[in-house]
């Protein structure tokens, strides 16, 4: 059985100007064990995806359609009492400001000993215990639990969050931006952390991220978003090296790669992502693609296997497909 | 290279620490030394770049260039002219400007584009009709990439995308005709796909009108991309400093290829393990003996927790600030001295 199963999440907000489609149809698996990356602009719907996925939407939103799996049980159905049984301990969530997470005026271990006392009925003493036991599980001192965060260094409270969201074991961790505010060094010491974490303890992983360029190391699949659905998705090696949508090979082309021998400046992609309280007809992509053609803005192009683990969206791929086909 | 513009030697900026009352009242001051003695040029219309971790004291190093952070020791020439001292610095507001990184916070909410764009202007007063300032309100948004400048100059901030606003942050830099420019991150808050774009906007101005910068960036592939010269700081001191392609490709200081190391290739799937610095940036307001860096080197030696390392000039215009290099150095110059040719730089 797979670990998580998203299908076809519809979630809307709604807002003066109307309903804002910010995740429209997305779908995807998640296996034991594996780390999915959900790449793209800022308002492509990744972390709506996953706050949909974790019923952790703001009033505004709402998951409208579609079916949420995780190990075979329907979370987009059930109601908020039974959500908050399964919340943290299936599924838990590393947030973005790690700066800003914490509590200021509670001892840090206290805000994960929490979490232990209401999830998995332990006693003050266990949940203590188990505080310091994450900390060393993510390389803090122990005798740091009974600090408060502003003794916390940006990089230690991010290892304190991560322990945070390790409290109840869940099966499925996801970081949204783990690593966004914190420095470059820092950066590859939590990236390197959460992938030991995750296959000490095979855990399913979603990592959130605008930076293309981190996740070749650290996942196994990459779903490629833009403007509330997944342009494209494949394995680390199919988007990395055999990129099919028009979006994806622009976006690859945006990072600089300081081992190439030219130093050339990229081109980025022209224009600005579109409003999604009213989405251009057909691709989405459309108005900002140099390769579209005639049918791309009146039609919606399907979500096409195009390899083993390989999907798209884009019409040009699948005429290629027939011909090639 | 081409004449010198910016001449920053021994810049300092130390700032005292707030404590408690019993401690202001009885202990010694606490000095965080944010700069701690930086030496630096730029030629007209080169780029140099500041490379290093938060805490650095990259930004402080651009904001006591101009005048924005009290300078402690040191001395910052402008033109050949001393700025530390200088008490009218109005013309020099002129020349030089600067562009912050957070375009959300950096433009008044309350305005409309075309006054904020403005502003300068006004300030200065430059202009004195209103089809003079409008007109080159409009030349400055357009050479930001805002075309048709029509659409932008009556809207507020709010109505535009970080990188719109970015690009109008930089409009009212720019506005000025800057002969110099700090540009503190100014691409870090924005996307990727949007970040190249205001990147080679920068660059153009560069192109047409000379205008050298000083880009601070953590990114240390888009300062190889862009600058001709990178700096690399950690804790208020230059490690090393050479040519863009001198940095990247033959970087000498055991930080700089640190920070090299752990660049991610896109696509590339790591076989080996890279190696990561463990701990993290010490606090500025330790006191630190010997070489900043030690605690945190791989390759640490007896003598670099002792005294502070020299800089040394390892290729012309590559300085680098370790012990490993002074000690081959020195016995470079000895050979050099038995064949009689004793001659050091500067």
């Amino acid at each position: 059985m797979q670990l998580l199963e998203v299908k076809d999440l519809k979630t809307y907000f709604t807002t003066s100007k109307g309903k804002a489609k910010a995740v429209d149809g997305v779908s995807f698996t998640l296996d034991y064990g594996q780390c999915l990356g959900l790449v793209g602009e800022s308002g492509c719907g990744k972390s709506t995806t996953v706050l949909s996925i974790c019923q952790l939407l703001p009033k505004e939103g709402k998951v409208e359609g579609g079916q949420i799996f995780l190990e075979g049980v329907d979370y987009a159905s059930m109601s908020e009492e039974e959500i908050k049984k399964h919340r943290w301990q299936d599924v838990s969530i590393i947030f973005q400001g790690a700066m800003n997470a914490f509590n200021p005026v509670k001892k840090v271990g206290w805000q994960i000993a929490e979490a232990c006392i209401l999830h998995q009925n332990m006693t003050k003493e266990q949940a203590w215990e188990r505080a310091g036991d994450l900390f060393e599980m993510v390389g803090i001192a122990r005798e740091r639990v009974t600090q408060y965060p502003h003794e916390f260094s940006g990089g230690m409270k991010q290892r304190a969050m991560i322990a945070m969201a390790l409290a109840c074991s869940p099966k499925l961790i996801i970081g949204d931006e783990p690593t966004t505010a914190l420095d470059v060094m820092i950066q590859a010491q939590i990236l390197e952390l959460l992938e030991k974490l995750r296959r000490e303890l095979n855990m399913g992983m979603i990592l959130i991220t605008h930076d293309l360029s981190i996740l070749s190391e650290t996942c196994d699949k990459i779903a490629v978003m833009y403007a509330g659905k997944i342009a494209e998705l494949g394995t680390v090696d199919d988007i990395f090296n055999h990129p099919m949508h028009p979006y994806t090979k622009r976006l690859l082309d945006c990072f600089p790669n300081i081992h190439s021998t030219e130093r050339t400046i990229p081109d980025g992609i022209p224009g600005y992502p579109p409003n999604l309280t009213d989405p251009p007809e057909g691709c989405r992509f459309c108005p900002r693609c140099a390769e579209a053609i005639g049918r791309c803005s009146t039609e919606e192009p399907e979500f096409l296997q195009v390899g083993p683990q390989h999907f798209v969206s884009c019409h040009l791929c699948a005429k290629g497909g027939e011909q090639n086909g | 290279m081409a004449e010198t513009m910016l001449e920053v030697k021994d810049l300092k900026v130390y700032f005292e620490m707030k404590k408690g009352f019993a401690q202001t009242l009885f202990g010694k001051p606490q000095i965080l030394k944010a700069v701690d003695g930086v030496s630096f040029s730029i030629g007209r219309g080169e780029i140099l770049s500041l490379v290093g971790e938060s805490g650095s004291g990259k930004t402080t190093t651009g904001k006591a260039i101009l005048q924005l952070a009290p300078v402690s020791g040191g001395s910052i020439r402008f033109e050949g002219e001393e700025m530390t001292e200088k008490k009218d610095l109005s013309e020099f507001r002129k020349k030089a400007q600067m562009i912050y990184q957070d375009p959300y916070q950096a433009l008044n909410p309350r305005q409309y584009i075309s006054d904020i764009v403005g502003e300068p202007l006004d300030v200065n007063g430059l202009v004195t009709t209103q089809e003079d300032r409008d007109r080159r309100i409009r030349e400055a948004l357009e050479s930001a990439g805002l075309t048709p400048a029509e659409d932008y100059m009556y809207r507020r901030p709010f109505e535009l995308s970080g990188g719109q606003r970015q690009r109008a942050a930089i409009a009212g830099s720019l506005i000025m005709k800057p002969e110099f420019v700090v540009a503190d991150e100014p691409v870090s808050m924005l996307d990727a796909s949007i970040r190249t774009g205001i990147v080679k906007m920068m660059l153009e101005e560069r192109d047409r009108k000379g205008v050298a910068y000083l880009f601070i960036t953590h990114d240390l592939s888009l300062a190889w991309l862009i600058s001709d010269r990178i700096a690399i700081m950690y804790l208020g001191k230059i490690m090393e400093i050479g040519t863009a392609d001198e940095i990247v490709r033959n970087p000498k200081h055991p930080y700089s290829r640190a920070l090299l190391d752990i660049m991610p290739v896109p696509g590339k799937i790591l076989t080996e393990k890279r190696k990561i610095l463990q701990g993290e940036t010490p606090n500025a307001g330790a006191v630190v003996v010997g070489c900043k860096f030690c605690g945190r080197c791989p390759e640490a030696m007896e003598i670099c927790s002792k005294t502070e390392p020299e800089n040394v000039e390892i290729s012309p215009g590559h300085f680098v600030m370790c012990h490993k290099y002074a000690a081959k150095m020195t016995e470079a110059e000895r050979q050099g001295g038995k064949h009689g040719n004793p001659e050091t730089s500067e």
